[in-house]
């Protein structure tokens, strides 16, 4: 059992490698591991409590799109636990997950892909309630235009194909269908990521209003750290498959503790000129290392400004650092003096 | 639709005209004509036969004549070859053996096909992905000329399961049927699986999945449908040749079929027989292509014909 059997999701050690070489089944019948590797999820510990929006942030190819996935369990994790209200969703076999899909949902990065172009926006959105409940006919066809109002679409729209809608209007089909059949959870997979920026705002106020409205707990997955800033409670930044830092959103926008995410923050534009001239980029050197073969040690020294002797050894465990803020990094006086001293500078 | 549909017929009409004109001067280019036979006729004779057929006329006039006959009468004119029959006669006769077998062929080729290559498809990368593939790779290098003799070897003359040739009951359906869907199958397998494969990697099947839908209605309503339009778009020309006659097979197995005829005739310098006979495929290779967009729009419904 988890140890906080107050989250909604608790995710334990949880990994996720992918074979990059396919082992053939003579290598398979031998027993013979893949030769590399890909660590796309290497080892997370996370909780998200009942009705709150955690923000999962960091740069592509860190791991956010998998660690939701696999909580979902769309991906089925290489190893480690995940729990949803005390059920272990990582010990169902596929009929029980398929009944608990009904409790948790997902919407989807791209929606201009991740909808069927053959299937009306109705039968998109009556599908997932025709699995779980007995709502048919005439019953059905008022639930789902229902559900059109919700989201802001027009019911009228309901016999359209998703190529004759805007991308706005696309992730709003792909909302409401997640919404269908009433889920608790939902992970939002860069649900604005695809859309203009004068569209990605009435998305994220869609977000936060339905999950005000319906109760719901969110994942939020992006690499906007503005739109996850606006929407979250609490907010988690991974890099390399890791988690580097946890905390509430307005402590870890404030009081940033780990480097990369020191990085990442003053990264974001400052939308008052005063201010903005004022702000100081941390500018991180080279890129992203591969998952393939990530560093030794800490994961982000090879980028990182204050790393020593120690990072490149010896892997830093998250820790709390006071009042629920987690950082995974040995050098938390040295850099959050650092940040103070770019504070007093500022 | 209706619109595009009666457009896509009137356009149809010039094509025809063209198939219809090439094909008869080309069996004219041919040496030889319908009386020279190894028993000759004597000189009087041949002349009162071409005299009745028309055939002393200068060649545009004979053209003339009978693209009169086509457009106005819809009479595809007498057979050189088979005396006592018309062109229209030997088309009734053999269109409907070749349709039988082509269709039988097709439709075996369609639920082989799809089988393999869903199965292939959904095992991508294991022992029956490649030896489903392996079998299609034989199917579609053998030929059938090749293909039919072993199966008459191994089915009639070995097992004694089916008669070998000639047509009557349904048992003479089934070898020729075999021997002509094979390359069918194989291409058919070939397009699901790619077709499939290529589906199931797409984002709209993940959110199926998420959906919490069984694994078996993922395959049969999200990702069959988008996966099978290339052999929709293969299916519509490769009809159109099984319906049409298929000349080896017929005469493999001594079928009376369209493609029999057409060898037969063509042989004889049946000149009538040949155009009618191309004039029917190309027919039938229009309005199967016809369908083929049709059918397009109703699995798509992104496609729109205006």
């Amino acid at each position: 059992m988890p140890e906080n059997v107050s989250s909604l999701i608790a995710v334990r050690d949880v990994k996720v490698h992918f074979p990059l070489d396919s082992v053939g089944s003579l290598g398979r019948l031998l027993g013979r591991p893949p030769a590399r590797v890909v660590k796309a999820i290497d080892g997370v510990t996370l909780d998200i409590q009942p009705g709150k929006t955690l923000g999962l942030v960091g740069e592509s190819g860190c791991g956010k799109s998998t660690l939701g996935r696999a909580i979902l369990q769309l991906v089925r994790p290489t190893a480690g636990r995940i729990f949803f209200k005390g059920t272990e969703l990582t010990g169902l076999n596929a009929r029980q997950l398929q009944q608990m899909r009904r409790r948790m949902q997902m919407v989807f990065q791209d929606p201009y892909a991740s909808l069927n172009p053959r299937m009306t926006v109705g039968d998109i959105i009556a599908e997932p309630i025709e699995i779980f409940e007995p709502l048919r006919g005439e019953a059905l066809r008022r639930r789902v235009q229902e559900l059109m109002r919700t989201v802001s679409l027009n019911p009228a729209f309901v016999k359209r194909y998703p190529h004759e809608f805007s991308g706005g209007q696309r992730q709003r089909i792909g909302i409401a269908r997640a919404l269908a059949v009433g889920p608790e959870f939902i992970v939002a997979d860069e649900p604005i990521a695809a859309l203009d920026v004068s569209i990605q705002a009435q998305i994220l106020n869609l977000l936060s209003q339905l999950r005000r409205e319906l109760g719901l707990t969110t994942l939020f997955i992006s690499h906007d750290l503005r739109a996850v800033r606006h929407i979250s409670d609490r907010v988690a930044v991974m890099y390399l498959g890791k988690l580097v830092e946890v905390a509430d959103s307005h402590e870890i926008y404030r009081r940033p503790l780990h480097p990369y995410t020191q990085a990442l923050i003053s990264a974001v534009p400052v939308p008052d000129p005063a201010v903005e001239k004022t702000r100081r980029r941390i500018v991180l050197t080279g890129d992203v290392p591969s998952p393939i073969n990530p560093p030794t040690g800490c994961r982000f020294h090879t980028r990182c400004p204050y790393a020593q002797e120690r990072c490149r050894a010896e892997e830093p465990p998250l820790v709390d650092t006071g009042g629920g803020h987690q950082a995974a990094c040995f050098l938390l006086e040295e850099v959050s003096s650092g940040g103070a001293a770019r504070d007093s500078a500022a | 639709m209706l619109k595009f549909v009666l457009r896509r017929l009137l356009l149809a009409i010039p094509v025809l005209l063209v198939v219809v004109t090439i094909s008869f001067f080309l069996v004219r280019l041919a040496p030889g004509g319908p009386f020279m036979e190894e028993r000759a006729y004597p000189p009087a004779v041949i002349e009162k036969l071409n005299a009745k057929y028309g055939l002393d006329k200068p060649l545009h006039e004979q053209y003339f004549n009978y693209m009169q006959r086509v457009i106005l009468h819809l009479d595809l004119g007498p057979s050189t070859r088979y005396l006592d029959r018309t062109v229209g006669d030997v088309i009734a006769q053999g269109l409907p053996n070749s349709m039988l077998l082509g269709g039988t062929a097709y439709l075996t080729a369609l639920v082989l096909g799809m089988a393999a290559g869903i199965i292939a498809a959904l095992r991508q990368n294991s022992g029956v992905d490649y030896g489903a593939m392996a079998v299609a790779v034989l199917g579609v290098s053998i030929p059938n000329f090749v293909l039919g003799p072993l199966l008459v070897i191994v089915l009639s003359l070995t097992l004694y399961w089916l008669p070998p040739a000639r047509w009557g009951d349904l048992s003479h359906l089934i070898l020729p049927a075999l021997t002509l869907s094979a390359l069918y199958t194989a291409y058919i397998a070939r397009l699901t699986r790619s077709g499939l494969v290529e589906v199931l990697r797409s984002d709209y099947i993940r959110t199926a999945r998420a959906k919490g839908l069984r694994e078996s209605v993922v395959l049969l309503r999200h990702a069959l449908r988008g996966s099978l339009l290339p052999v929709v778009s293969y299916s519509g020309p490769a009809l159109a040749f099984l319906l049409g006659g298929t000349i080896v097979v017929e005469k493999l197995f001594l079928i009376p079929g369209l493609g029999n005829f057409f060898i037969e005739a063509a042989n004889a310098r049946d000149s009538f027989i040949v155009v009618g006979v191309t004039l029917v495929v190309a027919t039938l290779l229009i309005v199967l292509n016809l369908v083929v967009d049709i059918v397009y729009a109703l699995i798509d419904p992104r496609i729109a014909y205006k």
